[in-house]
């Protein structure tokens, strides 16, 4: 289970911090620090998960998504500042897997890693699976949802959304990739169409809905559907 | 003021003498060989000093000598650095003038220039070789240069009357007065009668022309004298000057102030020359009163001039020009010299004759009557000569207006006829004065051509015997009379009263130029606008292209050697080249240049500096269409007047931009001293506690216990944190300060809270929190920047206040409010310095910065923010924006 993770960052002090805590949770880890020796060491080294800092000295750490797109599947997940929330949404739409807002918790970043891993695992998966997240009970064949054993009605949209949410649960889905996948990339603006449904459809999950413990916002970015 | 007090020097002028003083140590001297004639040797005394100053290592060039191929001269000023001359060539003859450029880029330390009172060549920038001087004193450098007597501006008509030569170059007082040393030279009249026999004296021009009558020894003798005794004057005024200098009491001068009266006639030039000559001997002040009467016909062109020469006169002579309006010249000058403490006016002995005085009333028995305590000087003209009478403008009438009168007078006449015998001859008298009257409202010409056509009609068609030009009755010679004096005196009192409407119309229509001016400008908030205004009045006003310039930096004005370029705000014109030279010379040497005066009087730009006080603070320039002649005193009246206006405004703009940037300055000081103590304070206390445990273990982590490593590594985290919490609000509040435009979408009110919630999830814990949001309300906003709110605003509840906490959010109207409260101790300070920057509650940390921050995102959103206290105990945040409409959402 303690794949090799590749840490791409050009800061010594970071990739030291990192390559502490993932040796200490058994990950061997390779380092690169620009954008050309990340994509090298990624192609030459076929790594389980990919740490990705955006600002890198000879380029955007998006370049290094969009060259091991689509061609690889490897796990990416974006560390990023706070306030580049366009950055972090360019590079979740460009085929990154997740992102971490620095400064960030050892705790946080292991679960992020777990979740992306998870996602390879269960690519080949069933999509007539039911999945449970916490309360939730998804049948798809049935387009049944129930939150603790009671079935709540949604609406074809809602359930669509939570489909998509649920399919990869604890990873976050921008905006644009929840409209493409429940109205199939509809050129449309429709956030906020799509923010009006998810708040119909948080109510019937959530028993706070200001206060979502499930279905949380990514200001900015987009939802995701947490699972712990 | 108590006798004691009398003794002592006037603070005002010891400040002046020191001033004067330090001035002097620092600026460039002038030093002046002052002779009685030609000929006695002023340049040969001046080229000899010349040398000894060189053996004494004195940088000394010679600007221009005239050696007027004189061996010893020509001699003399061989072994001396010579400056090049500047050629120019004028109707055919080469002349040589001082290069006054290459004489400033030279700089040196002295210059010899011979003969101030020479006129230069045109095409040279100043007319007079004097002005050439002055400026280069201004630029620091000392001159030594000639000047003999008879070129002293205020002894011109003395001198004159001695030798019956009329001196047409002269200089003013003012640079003989400016003068540091003046040394005499000379030479008694015997002497230099012989040198002039053996031919060693150059005669100039005129001179020689008069050379007889000039070079008499009873001239010479004169002139000799009238040169000591100036000179002797100027020693008497050094002797004031040292005596006040080194505290001796003197008797004080009483104040006295002089005026006199200028008009257009030539007498007027010898008043004023006479006028300086009191002046000086009183040590008053003086100034010229030139009254324009209301009402009287515009005086003719050639008046106009006369008169603009005497007050360029006035001008040059020292004194100030007042211009007066009045019915009356008598009320006007003397309401005037009333109200200015005039102890004397000087007036001109009358060369009319004395009828005249009869009918219109006399202007001295006037002023003698109502002078009151003023002491009145009359004083004759220099020629008993008639001075021509003022030439009134005539309007010539219309040739419509005298079809008019024939019109009149051949229908009264057919009338006459027509009714002869029924009416009397009386009757048809007030007939034709009644058209007479007709006729004459159409001005004198048609008046009187109406009164002769009426007599003789009348004496035709009516008088016995009829038909012939006999009168038989003498009494019809006084209906003739009658008919004429009528027709003169009704053409005449039309004519006043058009005049004095005319005159009324062109006044108002001046003051409300002015007015629609001074309300323009007055509105306007910059520089550049006052200079839009002010050039659109001219060039509406003098059908004449204008241009408003401004020194690139405000500053320029009081610092000549900045070399800050001149930018046209404002105007059609480009000044280009020469044009531009005018406009800088004016700014710099801030006076008047260009076309109608003594500077660069050949281009066709007029530059105006703009004068606060003693800065030039830009230049106005107007340019004469190329066929246009001089403007006018009506032009230059509205020139100056919009120049002053002009001025004020480009005053105030500045001080309104200085104030301006003053508080800016001291606003950023302040801010950046408090972000200084705050930051250093803010960020160095979580890093010291970050440091602190992190080194303890790092060294002593086998002897810690697990708790207190535990305790460690939790204080890190925690500080941390804070320190990102810290940094974060400054990040956020430099981006929305510095113009970061929120990126507006619609976002349920849920989403924003539930967001902002679960990001404090961790701080919240398990403490009391109610939140009600209204399930269907949307907000417009930026919902990253807005998070940020409601995450600062949750924490400062949750830093200062205590459980339960609420959050609100409800629609209201046309807003949306968004309410965060809690039961604590309330507000910590005032509740409106609360969203300052770096204000904060005494007791708690945190750098002050996250309320500064929601305010700035609220406001960026077009929305408020108040804090308030809360009834039942605590404090209640609530910010409130634009509801907008939300697109409706289909529910497809």
């Amino acid at each position: 289970m303690s794949g090799r993770i590749l840490v791409v960052d050009d800061d010594a002090h970071v990739r030291r911090f990192l390559r502490t805590v993932l040796a200490g949770h058994g990950h061997p880890v390779i380092e690169a620090s620009s954008v050309a020796e990340a994509i090298a060491t990624a192609i030459a080294e076929t790594p389980d998960v990919i740490l990705l800092d955006l600002g890198l000295p000879d380029g955007d750490g998006l370049q290094v998504v969009r060259a091991l797109r689509p061609a690889s599947r490897v796990p990416i997940i974006v560390l990023s500042a706070r306030g580049q929330e366009g950055d972090k949404v360019a590079a979740l739409d460009a085929g990154a897997d997740d992102y971490l807002t620095k400064p960030f918790g050892a705790g946080e970043l292991m679960a992020r890693i777990r979740v992306a891993r998870r996602h390879v695992v269960d690519a080949g998966g069933d999509a007539d699976a039911i999945l449970t997240v916490g309360p939730i009970r998804i049948d798809p064949p049935r387009h049944e949802v129930s939150v603790e054993g009671v079935l709540v009605k949604l609406t074809p949209i809602e359930f669509k959304i939570l489909a998509a949410l649920a399919a990869q649960p604890g990873r976050v889905l921008t905006h644009r990739q929840l409209v493409r996948a429940v109205w199939g990339g509809s050129p449309v603006d429709q956030s906020h169409t799509l923010r009006v449904h998810v708040a119909t459809l948080r109510r019937k999950l959530e028993r706070e809905p200001a206060r979502p413990r499930y279905l949380v916002t990514e200001a900015g970015v987009g939802y995701r559907l947490r699972d712990d | 003021m108590s006798d004691r007090d009398a003794g002592r020097p006037d603070p005002d002028q010891l400040l002046a003498q020191v001033q004067a003083e330090a001035a002097r140590a620092t600026r460039a001297r002038l030093k002046i060989f002052f002779g009685a004639a030609p000929g006695v040797g002023k340049t040969y005394t001046m080229l000899e000093a010349a040398h000894r100053a060189v053996s004494e290592g004195v940088d000394l060039v010679v600007g221009v000598v005239e050696t007027h191929g004189r061996g010893g001269t020509a001699a003399l000023v061989e072994g001396l650095p010579l400056l090049s001359r500047r050629r120019i060539e004028h109707r055919g003859v080469m002349l040589d003038e001082l290069d006054l450029e290459a004489a400033i880029a030279r700089a040196p330390a002295v210059i010899l220039v011979d003969e101030l009172a020479h006129t230069n060549a045109p095409g040279t920038r100043h007319v007079k070789r004097w002005q050439d001087v002055i400026e280069l004193l201004e630029a620091g450098i000392s001159v030594w240069t000639t000047l003999n007597v008879q070129h002293v501006e205020s002894l011109g008509d003395v001198v004159q009357q001695i030798t019956g030569v009329k001196v047409r170059e002269t200089v003013p007082d003012a640079v003989l007065e400016r003068a540091d040393d003046v040394e005499l030279v000379d030479l008694s009249p015997e002497d230099l009668l012989e040198r002039l026999a053996e031919g060693k004296v150059y005669l100039p021009e005129q001179a020689a022309r008069a050379s007889e009558s000039f070079f008499s020894r009873g001239n010479l003798l004169a002139l000799r004298e009238l040169a000591l005794r100036r000179v002797a004057e100027r020693v008497d005024v050094e002797v004031l000057a040292y005596r006040r200098e080194h505290g001796i009491a003197i008797p004080w001068p009483t104040r006295d102030r002089i005026l006199v009266c200028v008009g257009s006639g030539p007498g007027s030039e010898r008043l004023v020359r006479a006028t300086k000559r009191i002046a000086e001997g009183l040590r008053a002040p003086w100034s010229a009163a030139t009254v324009e009467v209301i009402g009287a016909p515009p005086p003719a062109d050639s008046d106009r001039i006369r008169l603009a020469e005497h007050l360029r006169l006035v001008e040059s002579l020292g004194g100030a020009v007042v211009r007066l309006r009045g019915h009356r010249v008598p009320t006007a000058l003397l309401e005037h010299a009333q109200a200015h403490n005039v102890t004397r006016l000087v007036v001109g002995k009358p060369t009319h004759g004395r009828w005249r005085d009869r009918l219109r009333g006399s202007l001295l028995d006037d002023l003698i009557r109502g002078s009151g305590p003023i002491e009145l000087h009359v004083i004759a003209p220099v020629e008993q000569a008639r001075s021509p009478r003022p030439q009134a403008q005539r309007v010539a009438a219309r040739p419509w207006r005298y079809s008019v009168a024939v019109a009149a007078i051949t229908a009264v006449t057919a009338l006459g006829l027509a009714t002869f015998g029924f009416i009397s001859l009386a009757d048809i008298t007030m007939l034709y004065l009644i058209a007479i009257m007709l006729a004459a409202l159409g001005g004198r010409g048609p008046a009187l051509v109406a009164a002769t056509l009426a007599v003789i009609a009348f004496d035709l068609a009516f008088v016995p015997p009829r038909f012939t030009f006999a009168v038989s009755d003498t009494q019809h010679l006084l209906t003739f009379a009658v008919m004429f004096a009528s027709g003169l005196a009704i053409s005449t009192l039309m004519g006043r009263l058009r005049a004095q409407e005319r005159d009324a119309t062109e006044r108002e229509r001046r003051t409300a130029a002015l007015l629609a001016f001074t309300r323009e400008v007055s509105s306007a908030t910059d520089a550049s606008e006052v200079a839009v205004v002010a050039t659109q009045h001219l060039e509406d006003g003098l059908d004449a292209a204008a241009a408003v310039l401004l020194p690139e930096s405000p500053a320029a004005g009081n610092d000549r050697d900045a070399g800050a370029g001149l930018v046209a705000v404002a105007g059609l014109m480009p000044l280009a080249g020469r044009e531009s030279t005018v406009a800088r010379w004016a700014f710099e040497h801030r006076k008047p240049a260009g076309h109608g005066t003594d500077t660069l009087p050949g281009s066709r730009v007029l530059a105006i500096p703009l004068l606060d006080g003693d800065r030039a603070v830009g230049v106005l320039a107007v340019q004469r269409r190329k066929d246009a002649g001089p403007f006018d005193a009506d032009q230059i009246h509205l020139i100056d007047a919009l120049a002053r206006q002009t001025t004020l405004a480009l005053t105030r703009v500045i001080l309104a931009d200085q104030a301006k940037d003053a508080a800016l300055r001291a606003n950023t000081e302040e801010l950046r001293s408090s972000l200084l103590s705050s930051v250093s304070h803010d960020l160095r206390t979580p890093l010291a506690v970050i440091t602190g445990a992190a080194t303890s273990l790092r060294d002593d982590g086998d002897r810690l216990t697990p708790l207190a490593r535990h305790e460690l590594v939790s204080t890190i985290v925690d500080d941390a944190r804070r320190l990102e919490r810290v940094l974060g609000n400054l990040l956020q509040l430099t981006r929305v300060e510095t113009g970061l435009q929120p990126t507006r979408e619609w976002v349920p009110a849920e989403e924003v809270v539930g967001a902002a919630l679960s990001r404090l999830e961790e701080a919240i814990g398990d403490q009391a929190m109610v939140v009600d949001v209204a399930s269907d309300v949307m907000l417009w906003l930026d919902p990253v920047l807005f998070e940020q709110v409601l995450i600062n605003l949750i924490e400062n509840a949750l830093k200062h206040g205590r459980p339960p906490y609420e959050i609100r959010i409800a629609r209201e109207a046309a807003e949306v409010v968004i309410a965060v409260a809690d039961r604590g101790p309330g507000l910590g300070a005032p509740a409106a310095r609360l969203f300052e920057k770096f204000v904060r509650a005494s007791s708690a940390p945190g750098a002050g910065l996250g309320l500064a921050v929601v305010r700035a995102i609220v406001v960026a959103h077009g929305g408020t923010v108040t804090a308030t206290a809360r009834p039942g105990g605590g404090a209640v945040f609530t910010v409130r924006i634009p509801a907008g409409t939300a697109p409706v959402v289909g529910d497809a």
